[in-house]
């Protein structure tokens, strides 16, 4: 089956690709982008428009190619993954998203310290979200990267290395030139292209069982080592207290990933933001729930031998191409792997965009400058930071090249719910929190994720670890989750608690409080 | 440091009126009795896959098992959830919230230089 992989069909889709959005990036890219410009498209986009875009920001290479072969392989549990990825939007909707952009202006870090003393919390913000955009991004890097180099014909270290700095440096062009405008646009494309994609595969495997999904389970039992087990939980997380803390991360960790957060500010309103979680909820659950039919149909007609055979080039994740491979020949599977390439591009460029945005504006500007700078001046840096994130991104993902850097995703989900959540509803609905809660929350929430992940079987101690010869495992999950989410969210009690309020407390948690609800005051959109 | 009139002293006035404070409560008693739901009918099912995958296994139509319909249940209350709290927010909270947002706004121009502090 895999000698009729044709590279050649491969380049030429990936190449179409390419040159299609470098194209759009370069058409609404302008040479001097105001910050507005820069980091949030001039909040010009609309509600559908966004809703899209966030699809196409959040469907990582993870959700694709990771939840289908997940599914192809342990069945059950990697839709849990799906239900987890999903049900996650809702606290986005309900808790965060309007209130979010009622207050903000570019960065997670701009809500805490409307209140805040700025300083110290925009460090903190700032430094949890480099380390969740990092650890994203090195995941998709290697992982992905790998994948599109074997799915090429690509084979040995340095045509995977090679893959890896095109990625990055394609990468650090959308964001340069086209700002978040350009990443906006690419997300576009990219989610229409993966939901036509993924629907039209789906289409053909239901079509081929006569739209009967019992049909394709029963073929995914009959060739699943496992039998009938494959229909239900517990064959990947045979630990139901692994499940819980896996299940915790995702559903309170969508809410605090930044590059979702930053994405609220590219709309005009509250109401907009609102319009945009309407229309990503639609497109990302109608994905998951076809994910399952891909993920399952892959079981059945390509089957877990040859996605777990070692020559299988990219594994697990190979089961969409490969399906598609089988039901629609190389063509089809050059189609879906361009869709896979196009998935790791724009999620890499949202995560670029917000580590330079939250390193310009709130480290740079507002910690070193003192917001003294010229705003010109700030975009002009996070220029330089996207080409710095994407070198230190391009070394990292050779670096984790061939090493299970699975762990890095749930990891930035933990990190995102255990540092970023707590601070984040704390300092919307909780009118006594202070800067006291907000810098205990966020480094011991990252702290404590850090340690535990360190401490975990995915680092050390086991044949799949990072480091299968050192032996410090001491904490049982692989998600350190179940307890860092507590921390966190018991240590913004703590810290408040224990340290004085602002001496203008009252008046900016009213001002807050109202611009919140209300919206009253809150960043309009800019004229171009 | 603010001076009567300003934005800060306007906000506390106008987040200690009474209109104010059925907006919030509005909001609130419509979020947080929908998130505790959510979040409780999605624990109940993470709980039941750990802890009871037997039950999952049990198949309802053809080889289509209560766990997942119980995956696609989730889909469905988040869907639903959705559309209600849209409808919600789009006729009961926007109106209300608008009318408290053009009070504070025309109460006085907003201070434009205070953005940049942030």
């Amino acid at each position: 089956m895999i000698d009729q992989i044709n590279p050649v069909i491969n380049m030429i889709v990936f190449a179409l690709f390419v040159a299609f959005t470098l194209f759009i990036v370069f058409r609404v890219s302008r040479q001097k982008a105001s910050a507005a410009e820069f980091y949030a498209g001039n909040r010009s986009f609309t509600g559908p428009q966004n809703g899209i875009a966030i699809a196409g920001d959040y469907l990582s290479a993870a959700s694709f190619l990771g939840i289908c072969g997940a599914i192809a392989v342990a069945g059950y549990d990697g839709f849990l993954y799906s239900i987890g990825f999903l049900v996650a939007w809702l606290v986005a909707l309900l808790l965060v998203a309007e209130l979010l952009r009622n207050t903000g202006k570019f960065t997670m870090a701009d809500v805490l310290s409307f209140r805040l003393n700025q300083r110290p919390v925009r460090m903190a913000a700032s430094l949890t979200t480099l380390a969740v955009c990092f650890f994203y991004l090195i995941a998709q890097m290697s992982g992905a990267g790998g994948l599109v180099a074997l799915l090429l014909g690509l084979e040995g270290g340095v045509a995977t290395a090679a893959t890896v700095a095109v990625v990055g440096v394609l990468m650090i062009v959308y964001v340069i030139v086209g700002g978040m405008k350009g990443t906006t646009w690419v997300q576009i494309i990219k989610a229409v292209l993966l939901v036509i994609g993924v629907g039209i595969l789906a289409l053909i495997v239901l079509g081929k069982y006569g739209f009967d999904f019992s049909a394709i389970l029963d073929d995914a039992v009959a060739l699943s080592p496992h039998g009938e087990a494959v229909l239900s939980p517990g064959l990947k997380y045979p630990n139901p207290i692994d499940f819980l803390s896996l299940g915790l991360a995702l559903v309170l960790g969508t809410a605090g990933l930044p590059h979702v957060l930053m994405r609220f500010y590219t709309v005009p309103t509250g109401k907009e933001a609102r319009r945009s979680v309407v229309w990503a909820i639609w497109i990302i659950g109608s994905f998951y729930v076809l994910t399952l039919v891909l993920g399952y149909g892959a079981a059945a007609l390509v089957g877990p031998e040859v996605l777990q055979d070692p020559t299988t080039p990219g594994g697990e994740n190979a089961a969409a191409p490969l399906l598609a491979l089988v039901i629609g020949g190389p063509v089809l599977m050059a189609i879906v792997s361009a869709i896979a390439f196009a998935t790791i591009l724009a999620v890499v460029a949202g995560l670029a965009i917000t580590a330079a945005t939250s390193f310009a504006h709130d480290i740079y500007a507002s910690v070193i400058k003192n917001g003294t700078v010229q705003p010109d001046e700030e975009v002009k840096v996070a220029r330089a930071t996207v080409v710095v994130i994407g070198v230190l991104a391009i070394i990292g993902g050779i670096v984790a090249l061939g090493q299970n850097v699975a762990f890095l995703v749930a990891l930035a989900f933990a990190v995102a719910a255990s540092a970023n959540l707590p601070t984040i509803l704390y300092s919307l609905f909780w009118r006594r929190f202070n800067t006291g809660g907000a810098l205990f929350s966020m480094l011991g929430g990252l702290a404590s994720c850090l340690i535990l992940i360190v401490l975990s079987p995915a680092v050390s101690g086991h044949e799949k670890s990072m480091f299968p010869t050192l032996d410090f495992d001491l904490f049982p999950l692989s998600n350190p989750g179940i307890v860092s989410i507590p921390i966190g969210f018991a240590l913004g009690i703590i810290g408040t608690l224990l340290t004085a309020p602002e001496p203008d407390h009252e008046e900016k948690a009213a001002e807050m409080e109202v611009r919140a609800f209300t919206g009253a005051g809150a960043e309009a959109a800019s004229d171009h | 440091m603010t001076d009567p009139g300003t934005v800060g002293a306007r906000s506390v006035a106008v987040q200690r009126s009474e209109d104010f404070q059925r907006l919030r409560r509005s909001f609130l008693s419509f979020i947080v009795p929908m998130t505790a739901l959510f979040l409780l009918w999605y624990l109940l099912y993470v709980i039941l896959a750990g802890f009871a995958p037997g039950l999952y296994a049990i198949p309802v139509l053809g080889s289509i098992n209560v766990g997942l319909l119980m995956g696609l249940g989730q889909v469905v209350t988040t869907f639903v959830i959705t559309m209600l709290y849209r409808s919600w927010a789009d006729k009961r909270y926007d109106p209300h919230a608008e009318a408290i947002r053009h009070e504070m706004e025309t109460g006085e121009i907003l201070d434009e230089t205070q953005e940049g502090r942030r």
